[in-house]
């Protein structure tokens, strides 16, 4: 099922360029593997050594970060937005 | 005793903010939304709290003394109440901001008489973090409280602002605030768990996706030392343009002048809210609208453009 996914500007090195992708799967990591796909070494830019979701990017699913959602589980459905995001501070 | 209402000092008149029920965005009927004003402090926002708690912390450890500089990174307000309080207590600041902040801030900052250091506009704060992290290391008569890792910027809100909340109004089921260093998510949160073990604590953090375009890998991102996210319930990210809405509403339908990351405080807020049946949520409302004035938020609204400042 088509997401949108919106991508930060220091991801778009490996979307050519692209700010909004289209991406199918039924859950975040599935969306994240159709990415990877079309773009290769998508995932490695956002994972750390382990490949875990790098602890500087927020991931989230119609705004609201995965991380209290199911994690890399959280299903998505037609129509959803995955936004990907560096972590940044405030103050 | 010094008598109630009088104070000795500006810094002494710090916090004893209003908590203001919002009826009108109560989300239905047993739902109910009370807002913490903390424009309402000398400085007009919440970081005077933390301003003070840190200079005092400081100073009593010995690691400020007279003579020495302040020096802090910062998006505005922590700046300003470390400015305001400098004065006071005869400290010189020096604040590494981003250079596109508002105006306004770096006015006020003039007029409580901080040195400014302008730091890449395109990699937000997080530059100015790297920005002033050089700088203090260089110069040993400068004193860096920073923030985004100092226990006394939790604590202010653990001894004062979740007591504050506390004594006037006892339930309190969600708690949302802003997300910015993560000091009055962290401290609030805590002294609330303390006292209802299941209270809900959630963060509302900006959309910065067009501000940042300067950040060009991940380890130029940045999590606050201070922030532990496993102590947060959730976190919902708000666009600038729903922030700018909301911030119009509260205006309008509660004549509260507030600003901009407290209408996104309330747009996570009434999100949160859709999903309870009954309960209390009180929000923090970290700053008044003064400082965004020249935004002409509140007479022409949202415009594209608005994309490119700093509000957090």
């Amino acid at each position: 099922m088509p997401v949108e996914v919106h991508v930060p500007p220091l991801l778009q090195k490996v979307t050519n360029g692209v700010k909004t992708l289209r991406a199918s799967g039924s859950t975040v990591n599935q969306v994240l593997s159709d990415l990877n796909r079309q773009f290769p070494g998508f995932t490695s830019e956002i994972s750390d050594d382990s490949g875990q979701l790098h602890r500087f990017v927020n991931l989230y699913v119609n705004d609201e970060d995965v991380r209290f959602l199911q994690r890399m589980e959280t299903p998505v459905k037609d129509g959803d937005v995955v936004s990907i995001l560096p972590a940044m501070a405030g103050g | 005793m010094p008598r109630p209402g009088l104070y000795g000092s500006i810094v002494e008149a710090i916090g004893h903010t209003p908590l203001v029920e919002l009826k009108s965005f109560s989300p239905r009927p047993d739902v109910h939304i009370f807002a913490k004003l903390e424009g309402h402090n000398p400085t007009g926002s919440v970081k005077d709290r933390i301003a003070r708690s840190m200079i005092e912390a400081a100073e009593a450890a010995g690691e400020l003394k007279p003579g020495m500089t302040i020096l802090e990174p910062t998006s505005g307000n922590t700046g300003i109440a470390l400015a305001m309080i400098g004065q006071v207590k005869g400290y010189p600041v020096r604040v590494v901001i981003p250079e596109n902040v508002t105006e306004e801030r770096t006015r006020l900052l003039q007029i409580f008489g901080a040195e400014m250091v302008y730091s890449p506009p395109d990699k937000g704060t997080n530059g100015s973090i790297a920005v002033a992290r050089e700088m203090a290391a260089a110069d040993p008569a400068c004193y860096m409280p920073y923030q985004y890792a100092n226990e006394a910027n939790p604590r202010a809100h653990y001894e004062s602002t979740a007591p504050e909340i506390l004594d006037a109004l006892p339930e309190v089921d969600v708690f949302v605030a802003g997300l910015g260093t993560g000091g009055t998510l962290m401290g609030t949160g805590r002294r609330l768990r303390e006292h209802n073990p299941s209270v809900k604590i959630v963060a509302a953090e900006p959309y910065q996706g067009e501000l940042v375009a300067g950040l060009r890998s991940l380890d130029d991102g940045f999590v606050p030392p201070v922030l532990n996210v496993e102590e947060l319930d959730g976190k919902i990210m708000v666009t600038v343009e729903d922030s700018f809405t909301a911030t119009q509403e509260l205006a309008r339908r509660e004549g509260i002048f507030a600003g901009v990351s407290c209408g996104a405080v309330l747009h996570a807020a009434k999100r949160y809210g859709r999903r309870m049946e009954r309960g209390n949520i009180v929000i923090l409302l970290a700053d008044g609208g003064w400082k965004y004035l020249s935004s002409e938020l509140w007479t022409r609204g949202y415009e594209p453009s608005a994309e490119k400042k700093f509000w957090w």
